[in-house]
């Protein structure tokens, strides 16, 4: 087998595995209190992770470019209360603007 | 906050409609994945066949980096599978959603990529079920169309860095995480794991920030005050 096709291989089946972990092991039932507590945190906790290795994430490194400018835009929009499609339009525009400029 | 009020069917459109512009984002991410991968010397068929099986936009541009570079197989898979060990954590945070056979229960998690579980985001650890499957089969969808369209139109497409895409991204998760910081532990839970982002990403190989910043929800065991 050539080595991209072992690649897509066993990082398709790895990548299946992941995502069925919680639907397979625990889907369909209520978790215990304390497990909920817990698992009630991973949202806010993933999404600012996310915010941050998208961000400033680099190639081992922490790179601050035209995309904080794209966060700040939509940071600002969402003070502003706008709507989630003027959020995205909002910090891709900003981004490309920040790009061209610097 | 309308969208505590409205009926479920509106609640259900709005996520949609919120996915439209993102699959669009996400679509052009995928033409451009096609092409990297293409010229990554992927060959055609085996991006697509990635992207309908791993469907992650950083795993999938890690591997053609890596290959394109002559990285090796074990280089490739080890980094493509780190970054996607935050779906174990967040298929977690979404599993009372699935019901019904195991077998059902594996295919609709597969729907499960980071914009249509954060789209499906209500706070207080609810998510809506309708809007994950839903928005994930939009975003699928595109991801497999654009990449389809990278390996087959050739370079004659922009990058979506000159559009701005890149900094799209981090202010969806930004939007749909800022009405959930009204909850005080939520929004330490959130800070706590920020800053462990942070602090590992010139330490750690990618990836690894995201997994390890999922341990901040063990503030969650703290008694309620």
């Amino acid at each position: 087998m050539s080595t991209v096709w072992l690649v897509v291989l066993v990082v398709g089946l790895a990548t299946i595995a992941l995502k069925a972990t919680g639907p397979v092991l625990l889907g369909g039932r209520e978790l215990p209190d304390a497990v909920a507590d817990v698992v009630a945190l991973l949202a806010p906790v993933l999404l600012a992770a996310l915010v941050v290795t998208q961000t400033v994430g680099g190639d081992g490194e922490v790179v601050l470019d035209a995309r904080l400018a794209g966060v700040a835009a939509g940071a600002a929009a969402v003070a502003l209360r706008a709507p989630l499609p003027v959020v995205v339009v909002a910090a891709a525009a900003a981004t490309a603007i920040a790009r061209l400029l610097f | 906050m309308s969208s505590f009020v409205s009926s479920p069917a509106a609640r259900y459109r709005d996520g949609l409609r919120a996915a439209i512009p993102v699959a669009a984002t996400v679509g052009f991410f995928g033409v451009s994945f096609g092409l990297v991968a293409r010229a990554a010397g992927m060959g055609s068929l085996a991006p697509v066949i990635l992207s309908a099986t791993t469907f992650a936009g950083s795993a999938q541009f890690a591997i053609s980096s890596i290959l394109g570079a002559s990285g090796g197989a074990a280089a490739a898979i080890a980094a493509a599978v780190l970054l996607n060990a935050r779906y174990a954590p967040i298929s977690i945070s979404v599993a009372p959603l699935f019901r019904g056979s195991r077998l059902r229960r594996l295919f609709e998690a597969q729907l499960i990529v980071d914009e249509s579980w954060a789209l499906a985001s209500r706070g207080g650890g609810r998510f809506e079920r309708r809007i994950l499957l839903g928005a994930g089969l939009l975003l699928y969808a595109a991801w497999l169309a654009g990449t389809t369209v990278g390996v087959v139109a050739g370079d004659n497409l922009g990058d979506p860095k000159d559009l701005g895409l890149d900094g799209a991204f981090p202010a969806l998760f930004l939007a749909l995480l800022a009405p959930q910081l009204r909850a005080t532990r939520a929004a330490v839970a959130a800070l706590v794991g920020g800053a462990i982002a942070l602090v590992l990403i010139p330490i750690t190989p990618a990836g690894v920030p995201i997994v390890a910043a999922s341990a901040a929800c063990l503030l969650g065991l703290r008694r309620r005050a």
